[in-house]
Order: C-alpha cells, then structure tokens, then sequence
C-alpha cells in the first residue's frame, strides 16, 4: 500500500513542478537550474540513514560516499545560487 | 519520533515548494532559494534524529562534501559556472547511484528492486554525462560532437544489456555480477549519450542532466522509502524537463534531434551566400555609435569566452551617457547553459530589467540605430528566416539585420560552431569589425572617453 501513496505523492509532485516552473522568466534559468540541482541533493537524506548504520558492511560505506557527495551538491549548489542572486539587480538599485 | 521526523518531511516539502515558487521572480529570488536551503537543513536535522544513527562516518562524510563544496562554490568564476553547475549535479548523481546500490538489502521485494535499478541507472547516466559535459565545457576535452561507424549499434546493445542485466538482477537478486553490470553499463552508456552532442547544444544537454540528477534522486526515494526523495527529487525532474523544452523550442529541434544527430560535427557547407564582407575599423565605428541614439547589444558565447561582459557594460554606459538608449537583446540559448548571458552581465551590474528576451526586443529592431552583435552567430542567423535550405531554417533568430546599421564583433571569418554560413555578415548594412571582442570594445571606449 505504501508503494502505492508513494506513487501517488509522485504524480501530484510533478504537475505542481511543471506548474511553479512554467512561469519562470529567462533571466533566472541559470540560478532556477542552479537551485534545483541544489534540491536534487536531498538524496543526502537517503544516505544518511545508510551511513549510520554502524554496521561497518558495504552498505555503510556506500552510505558515507553518498553522503560526501551529495553533501557537496547541497553545499556548492546553494552557495553558487546565492552567490549569482546577489548580482541580480534592478535598474536605480 | 519517527512521526516527528515525518512530519518535518512535510514542513521541508512546503518549503522547497514555496522556495521555488519565490525563484521565479528576480526580486524574491534570492530569498525563495534561502527558504530552500532551509528546507534542507531541516530534512537533513530531520534525517539525524531517526533512531540508531551512528554519527561519526556521517559527520566525516558531511565534513568533507561542505569544505569541498563550499570552496568550489566560493572561488568558482562567473565564466565558469557552466562547468561548474554540471560537476555538482554529476555528483549528485553518483549520490543517487550508491544510495542505490547501498539499498540493496537480502530479501527485498521485486518493487524495491526495480527502484534500485532505476536509481543506478539514472544516476549512473546522470554522473559520467555530466563529467563529459563538465570536461566539454571547460574544454578540457573537445567540445565538438564525436561520432563513429556503427555507434548506433554500440549504444543499442549497451541499452540492451542494460535491459538484460536489469532482469537478471530482478530475478537472481542475490547474485552481485548483474549489479555490477548494470552499474558499469550506465556510466558507460552516460558517456555515450553524451559525446555526440555538440558544444553548441549544451544548453538543452545541461538542462536535460539537471532533469535527470532530479529523477535518480526520485528512484532513490522509493528505494529507501522516503517521501521527502520522492517529492524534492520530482520538482527538479520536472524543472528540469521545462527548461529542456524551452532550450529545444528555442532552436527549433526536437529533443531526439539534439541528442542523436551529432549537428555541429563539422561538416562545413559550400558557400552560396551573395554579396562581400565590409570591415570597419574602431574609429568610424566611433562615428557611427556617438550619433546612434538607440543601441542593441546581443551576446553570445563569444562574450564568455573574451571575458568581455565587463568592457560592454562599460561601453552600454558611456552610450547611454551619450543620450542613447541601449538595451541587450537575450536569445534563450544564447552561451552554453540557459541564462548564461543573463548571469555574466548580472555579474557586470547590468541591471536585469535592460536585458530584453528575443520575442521583446525583435518587434523594436526596426527603430534601432546600432545592432552590435558580441560573439554570437548562429542566433542572429537570418538564414533561420530566409534560406530553406539552411540546417537552423525555422528556428527563431533576433533580427538584428533590421536594424538600421549591425555591427558583428568576430575574431576572423572562420565558420562558426555549427559551421553554417552567415549571410548577415554579408549584408549591406553589416560592417565586420574583427579582432579580440574584449580589445575591440576596449579601443572604443577610449575613442569615447578620448
């Protein structure tokens, strides 16, 4: 049954992606791509879980790479993104 | 406590949702991508407090991806921010392939299983595509598109082994050499999809990768059940496919065109165009832009390349000093990520609201005195309008031959990327000034301030 919620969760998640994403101006593809790969760490929470297991077995090993790596999407992806934002400006500003 | 951690789940997925929402416009942007950062840091505490977490291999792991990141993105520049947007998202998807492979437990149902494929797969594609894209981009490796003899059959049988391997791993799930062989096979495959598509075509590649670091970090979710993966992972999936859309609407292709026709491999075609080329040397260009009193600048990649996008801003003020108006004229695939204008002339304090889209400025080329065209091509191509024959034909250009006078800012007459001829260059109201972009505007700020 869960895998069916899940499914479900899925379905409304990406119509309300295509709906908040739609409206995008130009402008911002660059910081929008930028903040989303940002997002798409969220992995990292998924891997958390896996590195703690304290089992010292393949999987946490695995676990802790993931997390490494996605740590530095999250971290690299949010920084750069901020660091454009603030070079947006409006004209008189 | 687990329903805690749950619930936080859902405050996290309200945040993300309304962080992107705020990115959508430039005045809220900033904060919108605070929020999501927050959001994050929440899921991420959240994930923490789950029970039997035992710290010290997670704190290294977040320890050493925060120092590296946070460095990468601190000294990274502006120019180099293609590059670098497909290095992060490589490694998340690597992130999404041994979260994965880690899920992998002894007795996993059938649905899990397919999960972890999925999240291999896609993630495996997602981390070698994004290196090649990463080493195309920093030309580390050649940008061009490379194609062989019998690369279709190359690519279909690795997709088939794929397939096969998948089964197999579904079935005899215990045996580790399927998993091996699917894991191999999708970062192989992930540099396959990626060779043949040119520099030039980037933008949707880029795009498409975004999509996809989206959609491994989706499988993952069901993989280790876990409904925050599943949401964050399907709104960048779906941002992603949008601006993978509007990147290939832009040049008139399909998606399948840009991933598998290898255009821009460098087939030159044989010049047919009518008419000569007219130089023009910095001091009439002086003459020509001080009487102007409306200027239209259009970048390309070129300007990213000279670095030029400080000297132009320099140039756009000393014009309007002059009582003209200037205005920049974007194309949406304009430079090597969707944007990518937009950010390096943010980072030369253009403000954002002179920076006109192509459906906006093309209606006032007309009154326009000066078109300078900045290390662009073949998106002011009039051949896209004109010619039937041309491999662009249909797709939308900024019509910067209506202008009144174009100025095309080149560095010699070498056949662009795409290696299609230009029949504004030989226009009557075009004048060629050659030479660095970045020196050119440089001698003509001096004849201005001189």
């Amino acid at each position: 049954m869960t895998t069916v919620f899940l499914t479900f969760i899925l379905m409304l998640t990406i119509f309300l992606g295509f709906e908040l994403i739609n409206k995008v101006p130009a402008t911002l593809h660059t910081p929008l791509m930028s903040g989303a790969n940002a997002i798409s760490g969220i992995t990292l929470v998924g891997a958390i879980s896996l590195a703690g297991n304290g089992q010292h077995n393949m999987t946490e090993w695995l676990g802790v790479a993931a997390v490494a790596l996605a740590t530095v999407n999250v971290v690299g992806g949010y920084m750069v993104t901020d660091r454009m934002l603030a070079m947006f400006k409006k004209k008189g500003s | 406590m687990d329903s805690l951690i749950q619930y936080s789940y859902v405050v996290a997925a309200a945040l993300f949702i309304y962080g992107l929402k705020q990115l959508g416009s430039p005045a809220t942007a900033r904060r919108g991508n605070f929020i999501s950062a927050v959001a994050m840091l929440l899921a991420v505490v959240a994930a923490l407090l789950a029970q039997g977490i035992e710290y010290q291999w997670v704190a290294l792991g977040m320890l050493v991806g925060a120092v590296i990141g946070g460095a990468a993105a601190r000294m990274v520049q502006m120019t180099a921010m293609p590059e670098m947007v497909a290095l992060f998202n490589g490694f998340g998807g690597l992130a999404s392939l041994l979260v994965g492979w880690a899920a992998l437990v002894p007795g996993s149902t059938t649905f899990t299983l397919v999960t972890i494929i999925l999240s291999i797969l896609i993630g495996g594609v997602t981390f070698t595509g994004s290196m090649i894209a990463y080493g195309k981009l920093s030309e580390r490796i050649g940008s061009g598109a490379v194609l062989f003899n019998g690369q279709q059959v190359v690519n279909s049988l690795i997709v088939l082994g794929i397939l096969a391997g998948s089964v197999m791993f579904c079935l005899e799930p215990d045996n580790h050499l399927w998993l091996y062989l699917v894991v191999a096979l999708s970062l192989v495959f992930g540099v396959m999809a990626v060779i043949p598509i040119g520099g030039a075509d980037m933008p949707v590649v880029i795009s498409l990768l975004n999509s996809y670091s989206g959609l491994a970090a989706c499988a993952a979710g069901f993989a280790v059940n876990n409904n925050i993966l599943i949401v964050a992972g399907a709104l960048v999936g779906a941002s992603g496919i949008i601006l993978t859309q509007i990147m290939c609407k832009a040049m008139n292709r399909s998606l399948a065109n840009v991933l598998f026709s290898g255009f821009g491999s460098g087939k030159v075609e044989e010049s047919a165009v009518e008419g000569e080329i007219k130089p023009i040397n910095v001091e009439d260009a002086y003459y020509i832009l001080e009487a102007a009193s409306n200027v239209a600048i259009i970048p390309g990649y070129g300007m990213a390349v000279a670095q030029a996008q400080h000297v132009v801003k320099e140039l756009a003020e000393l014009l309007e000093r002059n009582g003209a108006e200037v205005n920049f004229g974007i194309h949406p695939v304009a430079g090597r990520m969707p944007g990518h204008m937009n950010v390096l002339l943010a980072e030369a304090d253009v403000p954002y609201d002179q920076l006109l889209e192509m459906d906006d400025i093309n209606p006032r080329m007309e009154h326009v005195d000066v078109a300078i065209v900045i290390g662009a091509n073949d998106v002011v191509n009039p051949a896209a309008r004109e010619n039937e024959g041309s491999p662009i034909y249909g797709m939308p250009v900024i019509n910067v031959d209506k202008a009144r006078t174009v100025f095309v800012l080149k560095r010699s007459m070498a056949s662009g990327f795409a290696g299609i001829e230009n029949p504004l260059f030989y226009k009557d109201n075009t004048r060629m000034l050659f030479g660095d972009a970045k020196e050119s505007i440089g001698n003509l700020i001096r004849e201005f301030s001189g």
